[in-house]
């Protein structure tokens, strides 16, 4: 007897709604496994007042209870973490829902992290070169520079695909590492605030270089941003031909060559869009909640972009609620760190478990599991 | 000084060796895993935790090889039987490992390390240029046997033909009755172990401690060198000792003070591997003559 997985007729509807939620689950079981190996990890079992192996375990399973709380709850407890979840959500939606696109067309983005990066330092041109310059169209001029950069910069792998057939995920990603070391000498040099005694820092932007809040809170208005690119993404592969080619590329690349589609174009379509969103995302970072260039302007939201992107089943809106999730893993990472003094990569680690159960749950959509008691001839299909 | 220079470019290669070779063998099953960051830090922080609480490097390798299986084993388990897609995955594995083994090292930072001592044949090893390759570190000679060992299995052995077969085409080698799945599997835990070898070679070997993210992205430029190397041991071993002469380069520059920002010398082994990749990939029918068929493909075989 083995289980096998056997192919569905269709997709299931239901299978693809109850994914996410089954791998949130599972996430949630992993991560109880690791609080409680953690806590077995730093207690003396040999010393008696520690309560030795069942008493460390209890314990365990009591900061698991309480890592819950500060992970998911606590967050939105207060209206002042519910803002700072926002604007947490806010550049990660952002680079998803670019990033959605990409992998729709099976293209594979991901660098974006770097992109972020180079829109953070084009955007930043204007403020730290122009410091003066308060006009109604600064702020305008710095988004559009960002967005600029995050696409010249998405343009390099994209280009040389097409151009040599490189591959584009190692491209992208080692040009994620030349960004963050470029950003780390401007900050540090030429772009350095004379008067910011020895930080690595920019001069702080001001008045009309930052980004305005929206009703009396910490929430920005690139919030609007992000409803602006969802509902734009989510017209693009709805009503549009592009976003039909880039289905069909996706799904079925031969297919899509046949009706004539272009499969260089849509690479550097894809790339193209995602690059301006992160650029943008990477200039909103520093014209909002950082206010000025510093060394490092995210902390991987890039690579978690990716994450939501999948979460959100590749679909703008569906981004926009696994971006906020994320966005709380973030928050919960510093509650964990301040009320457990777990390690801030407690949030790296949930976010990975999360990405596999998602993408192992996704197999229940076009697969269901078959307990098998006899042995059948076998025959061979390839999916890709 | 120049035999200095040599040994520690034969130093920085060998975590290279070690993980690029690893992942040619996966990516000849047909394969693509894009984990080999996250397993080689979890190889660094196991391997570095066992060798540190034992007081034994030997078992901190072993430590640190079961850890690369595991990771891997999470990984074949995810898209060789639930075949979820390889490069989302890759990226998961990556993501999870660089945060577990923050989490695990956290411990760890700023303890000493104890490093492995360089074999030494008295006499033999005084010898110029030859005696600097009798004086290098166990692991790195183990580098090279695996290498030479993959070669050999890969284009001698039965075993290995099974295992091309199965990354150009599973449709012909599941029709001819091998398992696909089990030899993919296989391939993705030497895969594993490999990586692991590589994250035990960094924390006790080539600087003896741990760090958070010590891998720096070597893992991603060991995925590069096997397409640097076509898919062929050989050529992927003189890619790793070019990209240990660069990254030792650059270090020396940056000792030297040479007027460049350190910035763009440490970015050098980055952009080398995008050029590198760029002038690899110009040439076609070079790539396309060794790259496995199926590479990155699920199967899923139908009853």
């Amino acid at each position: 007897m083995r289980v096998e997985l056997v192919r569905r007729g269709e997709r299931s509807a239901a299978m693809a709604y109850l994914s996410p939620l089954l791998a949130l689950l599972l996430t949630l079981i992993g991560g109880a496994l690791i609080v409680i190996v953690w806590r077995l990890s730093t207690v003396d079992l040999s010393n008696p007042a520690s309560g030795g192996f069942f008493g460390a375990l209890q314990q365990g399973f009591v900061d698991y209870g309480r890592f819950l709380y500060v992970f998911f709850i606590e967050p939105l407890t207060e209206l002042w973490s519910l803002e700072e979840l926002v604007a947490k959500a806010t550049p990660i939606i952002l680079v998803a829902i670019g990033l959605s696109l990409c992998y729709l067309s099976n293209t594979w983005n991901i660098g974006a992290e770097g992109q972020i990066a180079v829109g953070a330092i084009t955007g930043s041109f204007l403020p730290i070169f122009f410091p003066d310059w308060h006009g109604p169209f600064m702020l305008p001029a710095m988004l559009i520079l960002g967005m600029l950069g995050g696409m010249a910069y998405a343009a390099i792998p994209a280009l040389l695909k097409i151009r040599f057939g490189t591959n584009e995920i190692l491209t992208s990603l080692m040009l994620v590492y030349v960004a963050q070391l470029f950003l780390d000498y401007l900050a540090r040099g030429p772009w350095r605030n004379p008067e910011g005694h020895n930080f690595p820092d920019s001069r702080a932007f001001d008045g009309g270089q930052v980004l305005p809040t929206l009703f009396d809170t910490n929430i920005r208005i690139s919030l609007i941003f992000v409803f602006i690119a969802a509902f734009a993404a989510w017209f693009l592969m709805r009503w549009t031909k592009m976003g039909f080619q880039i289905k069909v590329l996706g799904q079925a690349p031969r297919a899509g060559a046949f009706a004539g589609f272009s499969q260089n174009r849509m690479v550097l379509m894809t790339f193209l869009i995602s690059g301006a969103l992160a650029g943008l995302a990477g200039i909103c970072e520093v014209a909002g909640p950082v206010g000025q260039l510093r060394t490092s302007v995210s902390p991987g939201y890039g690579f978690t972009a990716i994450i939501v992107a999948f979460l959100g089943r590749l679909n703008p809106i569906g981004a926009i609620f696994a971006g906020f999730l994320l966005a709380l893993s973030y928050l919960g990472g510093e509650g964990a760190q301040i009320a457990l003094g777990m390690s801030d990569q407690t949030t790296r680690v949930f976010q990975g478990m999360l990405l596999f159960f998602v993408l192992a749950c996704d197999s229940f959509i076009f697969y269901r599991l078959q307990i098998v008691r006899t042995p059948t001839l076998q025959t061979g299909t390839v999916t890709s | 000084m120049l035999e200095g220079i040599l040994l520690t470019i034969i130093t920085a290669a060998t975590p290279l060796l070690f993980a690029s070779i690893g992942e040619l063998v996966t990516e000849r099953s047909g394969v693509l895993n894009l984990g080999v960051e996250g397993m080689m830090a979890m190889g660094a922080v196991i391997g570095f935790a066992v060798a540190h609480s034992t007081g034994n490097i030997a078992l901190g390798v072993v430590g640190a090889i079961l850890a690369g299986m595991a990771m891997a084993a999470l990984f074949g388990v995810v898209t060789l039987i639930f075949v979820a897609n390889q490069v989302a995955s890759g990226l998961a594995l990556t993501l999870f490992g660089l945060g577990l083994s923050g989490l695990i090292g956290d411990a760890f930072v700023g303890v000493p390390g104890a490093g492995l001592a360089r074999v030494s044949i008295p006499g033999l090893s005084e010898l110029p240029v030859v005696g600097l390759l009798l004086r290098l570190d166990p692991l790195t000679y183990l580098a090279v046997a695996i290498t030479t060992a993959v070669s050999w299995f890969l284009f001698r052995m039965r075993g290995g033909l099974i295992l091309r077969a199965v990354g150009d085409s599973h449709v012909s080698a599941h029709a001819l009755g091998y398992s696909v799945i089990r030899v993919r599997f296989m391939a993705v835990l030497f895969g594993g172990a490999c990586s692991g070898l590589a994250g035990a070679y960094l924390s006790l070997v080539y600087t003896p401690q741990w760090t958070q993210a010590m891998t720096a992205g070597r893992g991603w430029i060991a995925l590069a060198l096997v397409v640097f190397g076509t898919w062929l041991p050989g050529r992927v071993a003189i890619g790793a000792l070019l990209f240990g002469g660069v990254s030792i380069l650059q270090l020396h520059a940056q000792a030297l003070g040479v007027g460049v920002p350190s910035q763009f010398l440490s970015a050098l082994p980055y952009l080398t591997t995008v050029i590198v990749l760029v002038i690899i990939s110009r040439n076609r029918a070079l790539v396309r003559a060794n790259t496995p068929a199926a590479l990155g493909q699920s199967f899923v075989p139908d009853r």
